[in-house]
């Protein structure tokens, strides 16, 4: 943002103080994320950096915590043998339960909501859609009530209808959380949808289905890839619906942090949140490239 | 028109010459109005059939269960159920006080309910409101089956508290299973011995208290994230798309980042032993031992909450602020403004959509908020999404966890509406 030739002194000065109050927020928005990266490599069990990580003495700095990931729960963590040693962290070690329950969880959950989120909302973008603006509100719903109101009620309802403590019950509860931000991505993807492209399609005899698979559905793409991923982190990241309906052995990666910071918090938590960062930096640059993507396929230039 | 043109085109040349009257025609004969009605209809139910399933998803898995839980909130068969006799004496009397008749029923009933063992559960109903009472009920079941008439004079006999009109009142708002009584306590009201409403004592109103503390905190951090989120929008609404681009990961790595990541590392960051207290005391401006007190207390929720929700301030700004055209101010400088007059009587107003939905969204998410709170706000920065999950988990009063959720859902269901009707739905944009 240039100032202007004319800018008097005390603007030029308000300018400047101006970008340092700018600076100053993102640092508020990004510091807490990258602080833990290099705590998680810490050597003594503390949240703070020791005077050896400050001097960047290598001894400062360790992969315990990492190890603890793999270790935590395993049978025999001593074991010479690094086959069996393995065997024993995939199916012993409790982070890596954890982690399978929350990707199984995770892909069922994103499947349901994308599927049943893309096709309604092929649906609302008609015109033609009766009731649009009331149906819209039920549907994006999920993302405004309260979690808790949800898990309250999932836990009454489950309870009676014998889902509690069933991965299935877990499933449809986290694609009901991941359905808003499906319908939301895909419509906005459908927005600018020239259906004279349909027409043209039908015109030249290709059916319904054809027209749906060659045409719109490259198009939407990028909108149901980015909502698949809002979907699946939205899984991935809840923790209050297991926790009211989960049973006592079905461990998630969040409900494990959960209890984590709970209980007793140990620099393990920060190795686990390091990677989860890696992964969310992962997803935000997937992101980025679809809407690079979805804008040259409609020929915006950025 | 009696019979159906053999040229497709007739219909129309026909009306078009003005030859005849009559309605306009389709190539098979039927009038326009109609196929076209019928054409709407069949458009209209296509579009339909694509939101059906997933419409019928969230009907069950997401309204039935909260409607489900509304009506929990007001409706608790434990006493009519376990108590049956009672409580239809009860019903059959309402305004008498107990009777021999009624002592024996009772007593029929406190028999059954401990052979059953459901003794526990209904003494647990009558214990939300008279505190105190539930081992009255347990220890007189357990000694009912000796009890001889008179049953009246028996049972005091065993507890004088069986004369007590606060019980019998309890008992008799118990014995309908269609009750307000728990939206009343959720609300600090309760009744008195007479069965009047009436506001509980000043030192027990905690509902209350938490509302307006989830109120007041939720205003604080929508202001928090509104000063904070105005300044960067701006810079990223003015900067070219390139820069900003790159800007604006700030903002999304953040919003992608898990939250119970982020909450740690204001754990890790806050606490007395933390990152901030370290750096105060290096610099001089503390001393060792007057380490600040950031976290497990309002101001670690207000901090913590106020960096997680700032995303969604930023991105409704963000996208009303790069649609206002720059030309504006400009040509208000040009008119001998100075900056400040131009940015608060042409810039700002424009922003006002954008700072109307932030707002709307941050302040809804803040009032629900669950998680944040349980993990950093100690006993003081506790919400009233947190009294839900203390009741649902600890007191495991189900009835009035149920209420208070009712009352939640009930305003933030209001300002959803309130959104909808300002900003609209249709416009909520993520990224």
């Amino acid at each position: 943002m240039a100032l202007p030739p004319y800018a008097s002194p005390l603007e030029r000065l308000w300018h400047r103080v101006y970008l340092v109050i700018c600076a100053a927020i993102f640092l508020f928005l990004i510091a807490p994320i990258l602080i833990i990266i290099p705590l998680s490599f810490n050597a003594e069990p503390y949240f703070t950096f020791t005077d050896k990580m400050l001097s960047l003495d290598p001894a400062g700095f360790s992969l315990r915590w990492y190890k603890t990931l793999l270790t935590f729960g395993m049978i025999n963590p001593d074991n010479p043998d690094t086959w069996a040693w393995w065997r024993d962290v995939w199916e012993n070690a409790k982070w890596v339960q954890a982690a399978k329950n929350s990707i199984i969880i995770g892909v069922f959950a994103t499947l349901l909501a994308t599927v049943l989120g893309t096709v309604a909302a092929l649906g609302l973008s008609r015109p033609e859609m009766p009731y649009r603006r009331l149906i819209m509100a039920v549907l994006i719903s999920p993302m405004i009530v309260p979690i808790i109101i949800v898990a309250t009620g999932l836990f009454f309802f489950y309870s009676m209808t014998g889902l509690a403590g069933s991965y299935l019950g877990i499933i449809l509860a986290h694609a009901t959380l991941g359905i808003p931000f499906v319908i939301i991505t895909v419509t906005a993807t459908l927005v600018g949808f020239d259906h004279s492209l349909t027409r043209a399609a039908a015109s030249l005899g290709a059916s319904p289905t054809t027209t749906f698979f060659k045409v719109q559905m490259p198009l939407i793409m990028p909108g149901v890839i980015s909502g698949a991923l809002f979907a699946f982190v939205t899984s991935f990241d809840e923790v209050v619906v297991v926790l009211f309906v989960a049973a006592y052995d079905q461990q998630t990666i969040p409900r494990q942090m959960w209890n984590g910071i709970r209980e007793q918090i140990s620099p393990a938590i920060l190795a686990v949140a390091t990677i989860l960062v890696a992964i969310s930096i992962l997803l935000l640059t997937t992101i980025e490239l679809l809407r690079r993507r979805n804008e040259r396929l409609r020929g915006i230039q950025g | 028109m009696s019979q159906v043109p053999a040229d497709p085109h007739a219909a129309v040349v026909a009306t078009a010459g003005g030859v005849e009257d009559g309605p306009i025609l389709t190539v098979d004969g039927q009038p326009l109005d109609e196929a076209l009605a019928r054409a709407g209809r069949r458009a209209r139910w296509r579009a339909f059939l694509l939101v059906m399933p997933l419409l019928v998803f969230v009907i069950i898995t997401f309204i039935t269960p909260i409607g489900q839980m509304l009506h929990r909130a007001i409706y608790n068969p434990t006493f009519s159920q376990n108590m049956p006799r009672i409580s239809a004496w009860l019903k059959a009397h309402p305004d008498e006080p107990p009777t021999e008749e009624a002592y024996a029923l009772l007593i029929e009933d406190l028999k059954e309910a401990r052979k059953n063992k459901t003794i526990g559960a209904v003494a647990t109903r009558i214990n939300y409101d008279v505190p105190g009472t539930r081992s009255l009920f347990t220890s007189t079941a357990r000694k009912a089956k000796r009890l001889k008439p008179p049953y009246m004079e028996a049972m005091l006999k065993v507890n004088r508290k069986w004369g007590d009109p606060r019980i019998w009142t309890a008992m008799r708002q118990a014995a309908h299973a269609y009750t307000i009584d728990f939206l009343l306590n959720a609300l600090d009201f309760t009744r008195d011995a007479k069965g009047d409403i009436v506001r509980v004592d000043p030192e027990r109103q905690i509902y209350g208290k938490l509302f307006l503390r989830t109120l007041v905190l939720s205003l604080v951090i929508t202001g928090l994230t509104l000063v904070l989120g105005f300044p960067i929008a701006h810079l990223l609404a003015s900067l070219p798309l390139k820069y900003s681009n790159l800007l604006m990961i700030f903002v999304l790595l953040p919003f992608w980042t898990s939250l119970l990541v982020r909450t740690t590392s204001w754990i890790v960051l806050l606490q007395t032993n933390g990152v901030i207290n370290d750096i105060l005391v290096w610099l001089g401006l503390i001393r060792e031992d007057q380490r600040l007190q950031m976290i497990f207390n309002q101001t670690g929720t207000v901090i913590a909450m106020t960096h997680i929700l700032l995303p969604f301030m930023v991105l409704p700004l963000y996208s009303v602020m790069r649609t206002i055209d720059p030309s504006y101010v400009r040509a208000a400088r040009s008119l001998g403004a100075t900056s400040w007059t131009a940015f608060r009587r042409i810039y700002l107003p424009q922003t006002v959509p954008g700072i109307g939905a932030g707002a709307l969204l941050v302040f809804i998410l803040a009032v629900g908020y669950y998680i944040t709170p349980a993990l950093v706000g100690g006993s003081s920065g506790q919400l009233i999404s947190n009294m839900i999950a203390f009741h649902m988990q600890k007191s495991l009063n189900w009835s009035l966890a149920a209420a208070l959720a009712s009352l939640l859902l009930g305003g933030v269901l209001i300002l959803y509406w309130l959104y909808d009707k300002l900003v609209g739905i249709d416009n909520l944009k993520l990224g």
